[in-house]
């Protein structure tokens, strides 16, 4: 059995029996959840206030009222929790010393970092599927357009392996697990910042450059619906940089 | 089968182990003997490819830890210092987690499992959590670690570390029974660990290698003196003073009680026979007289003491060093 699915399973295995793994899934279900019944309660009452206003039965846009909005606040809420989830991958492993045991075995350090990404990605891949139940529901009552809906998820789903690459980026870098989630929001805190500051440039090279190192503008468009092998490859390319960079400071333990 | 060669390693301006080199052959069983923060789990973590050296050499079977670092790991056992434990896993899912990474074919992990278990005493816990093992039991856990793919080197820091003594002499005993088929080498600070299963000792000081012997050697090569003890019914008040007069005697001591004392003479003087002459002229009781060899504990202290290695005087050092 290749060391890969090996590592997988035990990642699997230690998320199932630790608390924080099911306070995380909670917390992400429910605001999931909640965000979309707020948006389905404010989009009914957008909806009772036109009817009585233009007497008619409105056909409100589902996608904009509520999916959009679903995802756009799922995208903050990414931010906070998955370093939470990475947090442990490497530092735990360096506490307990158990990194001694991982980094004397016949196994690749490209293949341990890929091993322990792709664990959490399979966990945060089962969440995300788990949401998936409110555009289901919903499409049992009204109808929209399901094709900004797919990108959106894939959207979360790419933000999501970058985010979680930052993190296992920040776990190799401590012994301390509050301290990697910290470093891990930190980082992402920058990335996401860049844009911001591309933003001010405005329409200067820059500008366009710093708005193009963040995700915002490529989340965006994806959301909207709009699906572009150009944002697909910023983010592909963003999370191999991350695991690779994270490689090298795994490797550079050794000096 | 190892072959270390000038191996230098600094953390940061802290030299940690300065110019090692030593072999052990196949079949063999080295001990590395030196006090703490001597540079023991620094040269065991160089040879199992954990951390790199910044100068020097190291082989094990053949391969290069360098270049050929996935073959040597897949040969080497290791147990390190601390032993390398997932506290939430069960005793079983964990060896089979470490069998399964060691690369060791799914239809052989069930028949190692259970002869390590069988071998380091892991019976009655083996479905236990590790989290709720007791240190013993985890030192236990983490020697079937090293044992588990049966690899034909064998990397152990300080395996008998937090045993009780039973459990002690059945791991000696099981280190022992692998001499000749594995290649060993063992770290410890307790020198009768040494003695009873090392064929050869090495002696390791501040990062540098002070000696390098069989147990026997080592002790015999450091006598400057004989020293016996001699203990007597009713001692006399100026026997001291008296004993001191003999020829050869370079000091005498007394102690531990006041009818006993150690008498240290130069090399090659074995003045028993005078002793007990003496002592029976007197009328003053022989109890009991002996000679008092060093043991590989004086032999420690005094290479360990100095804060500068002896300077190797004689060949056999001088060739190692
Ligand atoms: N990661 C590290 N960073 C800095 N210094 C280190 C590191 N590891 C070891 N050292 C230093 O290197 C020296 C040798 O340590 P080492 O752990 O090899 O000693 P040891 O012989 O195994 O001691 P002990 O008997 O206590 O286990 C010590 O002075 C230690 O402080
Ligand atoms: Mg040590």
């Amino acid at each position: 059995m290749s060391p890969v699915p090996t590592i997988i399973a035990k990642e699997l295995r230690c998320f199932f029996v630790s608390p924080i793994f099911y306070i995380i899934g909670a917390v992400f279900l429910f605001i999931a959840g909640f965000l979309a019944h707020l948006m389905v309660v404010n989009a009914g009452q957008q909806a009772l206030r036109l009817m009585q206003v233009q007497n008619v039965s409105a056909q409100l846009n589902l996608n904009d009222l509520v999916f959009r909005q679903v995802f756009l606040g799922l995208e903050m809420v990414l931010m906070f929790i998955l370093p939470m989830l990475t947090m442990r991958l490497f530092a735990e492993e360096r506490k307990l010393r158990t990194l001694e045991l991982l980094l004397t075995s016949p196994i690749g350090i490209n293949e341990l970092v890929s091993a322990k990404f792709m664990s959490v990605l399979l966990i945060y891949l089962g969440l995300l599927g788990l949401t998936g139940i409110t555009p289901l529901v919903l499409s049992l009552y009204t109808s929209f357009d399901w094709n900004p809906i797919l990108t959106g998820y894939l959207a979360l789903a790419l933000q999501g392996g970058l985010f979680l690459a930052v993190g296992v980026l920040a776990s190799t870098m401590t012994e301390n697990q509050i301290v990697a989630a910290f470093l891990g929001f930190g980082l992402i805190f920058v990335i996401w910042l860049l844009g911001g500051l591309g933003d001010l440039l405005g329409n200067t090279p820059v500008g366009h450059f710093l708005s193009y190192l963040s995700f915002t503008e490529h989340f965006d468009r994806l959301v909207r619906g709009l699906l572009d092998t150009k944002d697909v490859v910023y983010y592909v390319t963003g999370t191999v940089l991350m695991l690779f960079i994270a490689h090298r400071i795994v490797d550079s333990h050794r000096w | 089968m190892i072959n270390v060669e000038n191996i230098t390693k600094r953390y940061r301006t802290l030299t940690a182990i300065e110019k090692v080199t030593f072999t052990v052959k196949k079949g063999e069983i080295l001990g590395f003997l030196g006090p703490n923060g001597a540079g023991k789990t620094t040269t065991m973590r160089i040879l199992t490819c954990f951390t790199s050296p910044n100068e020097g050499t190291v082989q094990v079977a053949g391969f290069d830890c360098f270049e050929q670092a996935l073959e040597v790991k897949k040969r080497i056992g290791y147990l390190p210092e601390t032993p390398p434990l997932y506290h939430e896993l069960t005793v079983m899912e964990y060896l089979l987690f470490v069998g399964r990474l060691k690369g060791l074919p799914s239809w052989r992990i069930p028949s190692r499992m259970d002869s390590v278990i069988e071998q380091v005493g892991l019976g009655e816990v083996r479905r236990r959590i590790i989290g709720h093992l007791s240190r013993g039991f985890r030192q236990r856990v983490g020697l079937a670690q090293a044992l588990l793919h049966d690899p034909p080197v064998l990397i152990l820091d300080e395996p008998t570390v937090g045993l009780d003594p039973k459990q002690i002499i059945e791991i000696r005993e099981l280190i022992q029974s692998l001499v000749g088929s594995h290649t060993i080498l063992l770290s410890t600070h307790i020198l009768t660990e040494a003695t009873a299963i090392c064929q050869r000792v090495t002696i390791i000081h501040k990062g540098r290698i002070v000696a390098v012997d069989s147990p026997e050697r080592l002790s015999a090569r450091l006598r400057q003196s004989e020293k016996m003890s001699l203990t007597v019914k009713a001692p006399p008040p100026d026997w001291i003073e008296r004993l001191r007069a003999f020829p050869g005697v370079m000091s005498v001591f007394q102690g531990p009680s006041i009818e006993t004392c150690l008498i240290e003479c130069k090399l090659g003087h074995d003045i028993r026979e005078d002793l007990a002459r003496f002592v029976v002229n007197q009328g003053i009781g022989l109890l009991e007289l002996k000679t008092v060899s060093m043991s590989l504990e004086d032999v420690f202290l005094h290479l360990t003491q100095h804060d500068e290695p002896p300077p190797p005087t004689d060949p056999l050092t001088q060739e190692i060093l």
